[in-house]
């Protein structure tokens, strides 16, 4: 199970920001194809919102085919998002790490590298079959916050 | 349960022609047409005075209209049939101070026999910690607030009217409040209608909006779809008077500091011209129509009243 975290003022559409938490739990692993997400009833009571956000968060990861509603029983995972090069001991994190090292021995500080890894981020083109939109945390608004803070 | 609590082709609300005037002369309300949807969260905004409670009134059957007409779950409203599915909070929260809390809540089973959910309304006052045997009278304001919120759940209403509930509440009494209210609207798909000053409380709450200002409908509609038909533009200019590549386009409101002129404009086709063009946030849109009390109404096609004004009750029954 999952709890959502709504930023009232970070200008991200609510409903964007459960689509957006999912999607990372799926690809931290916090969420596995089976794993029930909770109800609309159980989301609203934790987090004061809209009930008909949630359901509009739900149908959108329904019609992106990562999650499916059974009548009666709930809203279920279809299929995760995690990868293997994407894990915490995956070789490409490694290299990233050691890359942070150079960066920071060479005197960038922190917004420094974020800048540069967002100006490298858009000049790489990705295939995403999904298009433009159907991509990572990043689709919508790049001021958008995920479940346990990590960008 | 993934269908969406609204159904879009039920009517909760319709106004048509709708007015009150005061006794001592002039208009609470006039000429208000407007509909909201069944199983919408509706926010009713507007400043001080400008219609909010005597339309809630209106609705609880506790006023009746001077010209035009409410139309309520289908029925008039005050109709004994109408009653027992509309509950009504209104603002000085009247309870009887001398009761306890149990004897209030009794006090609502027995004058909603049939359909009274006793653990509907005992969740809400044990979950702000309340003594069942404590009275009334001796609660802070918040914790009156929340046992006549359980009064009105208890009462399974299919149309909730609340009139600033969450005005005296604490932070954390609020978020569970509204935590609670929005839990009821989603298993039950209750219509809410709630006026408030604090639109912070509203935004990610409601999906619907009413707004009114002297006595008349200003917006109404789908918050989603009223933001998305309006637009804020921004940028230099230093001319009298509004740019020409806005004459296609409705104007709101237009303002200029210096030499930047800010503009909420209703678009109608591709905004010309070298602007910095964003999609106001709610409290923008609505401010900029409190500015602009000359700025025609817009009601979403949801929002328009399905009922001619001249079909009269009997003719409709």
């Amino acid at each position: 199970m999952v709890e959502f975290r709504i930023d009232r003022r970070s200008g991200v559409a609510t409903y964007l920001q459960i689509v957006q938490q999912v999607k990372q739990a799926l690809r931290l692993g916090l969420l596995a194809p089976g794993d029930k997400l909770p109800t609309a009833k159980e989301v609203v009571a934790a987090t004061a919102i809209n009930p008909n956000t949630v359901l509009k968060a739900y149908r959108e990861l329904d019609r992106e085919g990562l999650v499916e509603g059974r009548p009666g029983l709930g809203t279920f995972v279809r299929r995760s998002l995690a990868r293997p090069g994407a894990a915490a001991d995956s070789p490409l994190r490694a290299e990233l790490a050691g890359w942070m090292d150079r960066a920071r021995a060479a005197g960038l500080d922190r917004e420094d590298v974020a800048a540069l890894v967002a100006s490298v981020l858009e000049d790489t083109r990705f295939d995403d079959p999904r298009g433009p939109w159907g991509g990572g945390p990043e689709a919508g608004n790049g001021r958008a916050r995920t479940g346990n803070g990590t960008t | 349960m993934t269908d969406l609590t609204f159904l879009p082709d039920r009517t909760a609300l319709e106004a048509a022609g709708l007015g009150v005037r005061y006794r001592r002369g002039g208009w609470a309300l006039r000429a208000c047409s407007f509909r909201l949807p069944a199983g919408r969260v509706c926010a009713l905004v507007g400043p001080n005075g400008a219609g909010k409670s005597t339309l809630l009134a209106l609705a609880a059957g506790l006023l009746r209209p001077t010209e035009g007409r409410l139309r309520v779950l289908g029925g008039e409203a005050g109709d004994p049939g109408v009653r027992p599915r509309v509950a009504y909070l209104g603002q000085d929260r009247p309870l009887y101070p001398d009761f306890t809390v149990a004897e209030t809540l009794r006090l609502g089973r027995e004058l909603n026999p049939g359909h009274w959910d006793q653990a509907a309304a005992e969740r809400l006052v044990h979950g702000g910690n309340l003594s069942l045997h404590a009275r009334v009278g001796s609660l802070s304001g918040g914790q009156r607030t929340r046992v006549a919120l359980a009064l009105a759940f208890g009462k399974r209403p299919e149309l909730l009217l609340l009139d600033e509930p969450m005005s005296d509440l604490d932070p954390l009494v609020r978020h569970e409040t509204t935590a609670a209210l929005m839990a009821e609207a989603a298993e039950n798909a209750t219509t809410v209608l709630m006026a408030s000053h604090v639109l912070a409380e509203l935004d990610a709450v409601c999906d619907y909006l009413l707004l009114v200002s002297d006595g008349r409908v200003r917006l109404a509609g789908e918050i989603e779809d009223l933001i998305s038909a309006h637009r804020l533009v921004m940028g230099r200019y230093e001319d009298a008077g509004t740019p020409r590549e806005f004459a296609a386009h409705t104007i709101v409101e237009a303002r200029t500091t210096g030499r930047q002129l800010t503009a909420l404009i209703r678009p109608d086709g591709p905004v010309r011209g070298h602007w910095e063009i964003a999609e106001p946030s709610l409290e923008e849109l609505l401010l900029a129509h409190l500015r602009a009390p000359g700025a025609p109404a817009l009601l979403t096609p949801s929002a328009e009243p399905r009922t001619p004004l001249d079909a009269s009750p009997k003719a409709a029954a």
